[in-house]
């Protein structure tokens, strides 16, 4: 296993630049993901990692190696693409066996490591199908075979689940964490889907027109966004005023109470933050989400329980909405200020 | 009064189905037409043909295809048919595999300088790109110069009028049938695959054999395929460039129709080459069907 670091890592396309100033570590053994909407880098990032192109600036290491420049072939690494690259003409044995044979190992240690490789993503009695005669999940658990069976160091994954319906993509992200975690391998996910990296990732990367824009764990980056960017990316943001500044704060942590017809609310708030009507109450199941047009004009959103009286919420019905102070995160200019204090306060 | 609705329901659906059946026969009434046009411009003169060989004084007969396979001249020109085309097949394979290749790592703009190049042979008539032959490659001609400007050879080496000429003219005429199917097989091929490949710890040299030949195997046997038919039945070419000393099947029929006219000869040779030709044919169907089970 290996650790990564990149060291101010930058790449321009034709006077582009595509990514710049990249410094990171990601730890022997972590789970970590790159995320970004299409464009803003993350697979320029994967492919300089992966060695399939060079860096125009700075140094990246496994370990204590210096691989910038080293080609593809080899950095040792398992990879993982969307579109699987299955070997169309080899069976799915041969598919698992090539980073093997191109390794000259024995026989019998290919069909071994092999056997081992197949019941691990649990596609055992499947050595002799085609690529084209399974589904789109067995085909990218065969990918993922393929890509740990010669025990590379790190495994890169390009947007593995995307092509996959949702189901099966919530099914195969349980599958990959736990696989993980017994390889041990140092893991590098690429993806634009922002669930998938707060539910798999040890630590993620919020990256935005070349540059990076926060990492943290999931959590952290998720209730204390480094800007508005990797606030609004990673969910449903709620801008609100805080200290004379802008504050963010999550749909869930906000509290709904529908206020009756003669202007009477419910016991628990005694001072909402805000008020206004409903422009549309959203089921969705686990959750309701309530958009609120605020009499000030401005607009929340809320994720209220399906299970509360607030679910019961209807277009066109006033609310109060009311959250706590400490659940507001400050943002970037708020934060120049008394940034030091409230940070320490926010963490306790 | 209920067995009545019954009968009545049924007779109903009998009625309906005899109209779905009259769909599809007034259908086939209208393909007729094209159909018959069809026979009689490229079936029956097929038959006409196959029917002349096996006609003699007293009806039927393979007395035609005794003699064709009894005569060592008819034998030969056959068995020179089968080499010369074979040739130029497999020189069309190294040739145009390398090319198509070499096409598809160019960049945009070169790749459709390059394709134009690989397909403006089509645009010329055969006969002047076949006698632009004979300048290039005749004892005078700007090969031979340059050998001897170079010290290469002495005498100018005699290209025309052989089975090289022939083999020559054949390949730079067949070329874009073999280099343009590649090419497309080869742009379709994803780039990840290879990038995979080499990722997983394949050498160029293995990503080529294991990878990406392989994938373009399937275009590579049919276009051959294609290219070796076509040379079966080629005509100008050697005649031009073989200058009456390479006789190829094309030649032998132009003899037996316009010289000597033996029409029920020229008939059952026409009729063993299109056997080969299908023999040959059936033979890669199965084969495909074989590597694709």
């Amino acid at each position: 296993m290996s650790s990564i670091r990149l060291e101010n890592l930058g790449k321009s396309y034709a006077g582009v630049q595509a990514v710049r100033g990249v410094d990171l570590t990601v730890a022997d053994g972590e789970f970590f993901t790159i995320l970004g909407p299409s464009g803003s880098g993350k697979t320029t990032l994967l492919t300089l990692i992966a060695g399939l192109a060079m860096p125009t600036e700075g140094r990246i290491l496994f370990g204590d190696r210096d691989v910038t420049h080293v080609p593809t072939v080899g950095r040792g690494i398992g990879l993982v693409f969307q579109n699987y690259a299955l070997f169309p003409h080899m069976t799915v044995f041969d598919n698992v066996a090539f980073p093997l044979s191109v390794r000259k190992k024995k026989r019998a240690e290919i069909e071994d490591r092999v056997q081992e490789a197949l019941s691990l993503v649990r596609l055992t009695g499947f050595e002799k199908r085609k690529p084209s005669q399974m589904s789109g999940g067995q085909q990218q658990r065969v990918a993922l075979a393929r890509a740990i069976v010669f025990r590379p160091t790190i495994l890169l994954l390009d947007e593995p689940l995307g092509a996959l319906d949702r189901k099966l993509r919530e099914e195969l992200q349980v599958e990959l964490k736990e696989l993980q975690r017994s390889l041990r391998v140092t893991t590098l996910l690429v993806t634009h889907d922002q669930e998938e990296a707060l539910s798999l990732s040890d630590r993620l990367l919020v990256i935005d027109k070349g540059t990076v824009q926060q990492i943290a764990p999931p959590r952290e980056a998720y209730l204390r966004p480094a800007n508005s960017f990797v606030a609004d990316f990673l969910g449903i943001s709620n801008f609100v005023p805080l200290d004379g500044g802008k504050g963010v704060v999550r749909p869930e942590r906000l509290q709904v109470e529908l206020i009756g017809e003669h202007g009477s609310r419910g016991p628990s708030v005694t001072a909402p933050n805000a008020t206004g009507r409903v422009r549309e109450a959203v089921y969705l199941g686990q959750v309701v989400r309530l958009h609120v047009t605020l009499d000030d004009g401005g607009e929340l959103i809320a994720a209220v329980s399906p299970a509360g009286p607030a679910a019961l919420a209807q277009s066109g019905d006033a609310v109060a909405v009311s959250w706590q102070r400490e659940h507001v995160w400050p943002l970037e200019a708020t934060r120049s200020g008394a940034e030091a204090a409230r940070r320490a306060a926010f963490h306790k | 009064m209920t067995a009545h609705a019954d009968t009545l329901a049924q007779t109903r659906q009998f009625a309906g189905g005899r109209r779905n059946i009259a769909g599809p026969s007034a259908d086939t009434l209208r393909v007729w037409p094209l159909l018959i046009l069809l026979i009689a411009l490229f079936d029956l003169p097929l038959l006409f043909t196959l029917g002349l060989s096996l006609y003699g004084k007293n009806g039927f007969t393979l007395a035609h295809y005794a003699e064709l396979l009894n005569t060592p001249a008819y034998l030969g020109v056959m068995a020179s048919t089968l080499r010369v085309s074979l040739i130029a097949t497999l020189v069309n394979a190294l040739v145009g595999y390398p090319l198509a290749y070499w096409i598809t790592g160019l960049d945009p703009r070169r790749r459709g300088i390059a394709l134009a190049c690989v397909l403006l042979p089509f645009w010329v008539s055969i006969l002047v790109r076949t006698y632009a032959w004979i300048v290039v490659l005749g004892n005078g001609g700007l090969v031979n110069r340059l050998l001897q400007w170079g010290g290469v050879v002495d005498e100018p080496i005699s290209f025309l009028y052989s089975e090289v000429g022939v083999t020559i003219g054949m390949t730079n005429v067949l070329l874009p049938f073999l280099v343009l199917p590649l090419y497309a097989t080869m742009m379709r091929i994803d780039g990840r695959l290879t990038q995979a490949a080499s990722s997983l710890g394949a050498s160029s040299w293995t990503v080529f054999w294991r990878v990406f030949f392989p994938l373009t195997v399937p275009t590579l046997a049919a276009s051959s395929l294609l290219v070796f038919m076509l040379s079966l039945g080629f005509y100008v070419t050697p005649a031009i460039l073989g200058g009456g000393k390479v006789a190829m099947a094309g030649n032998l029929l132009d003899s037996l129709i316009n010289q000597i006219p033996r029409w029920e000869m020229a008939a059952a040779l026409a009729a063993v080459l299109l056997v080969i030709t299908l023999a040959i044919y059936f033979a890669y169907a199965r084969l495909g069907r074989w590597s694709r089970a």
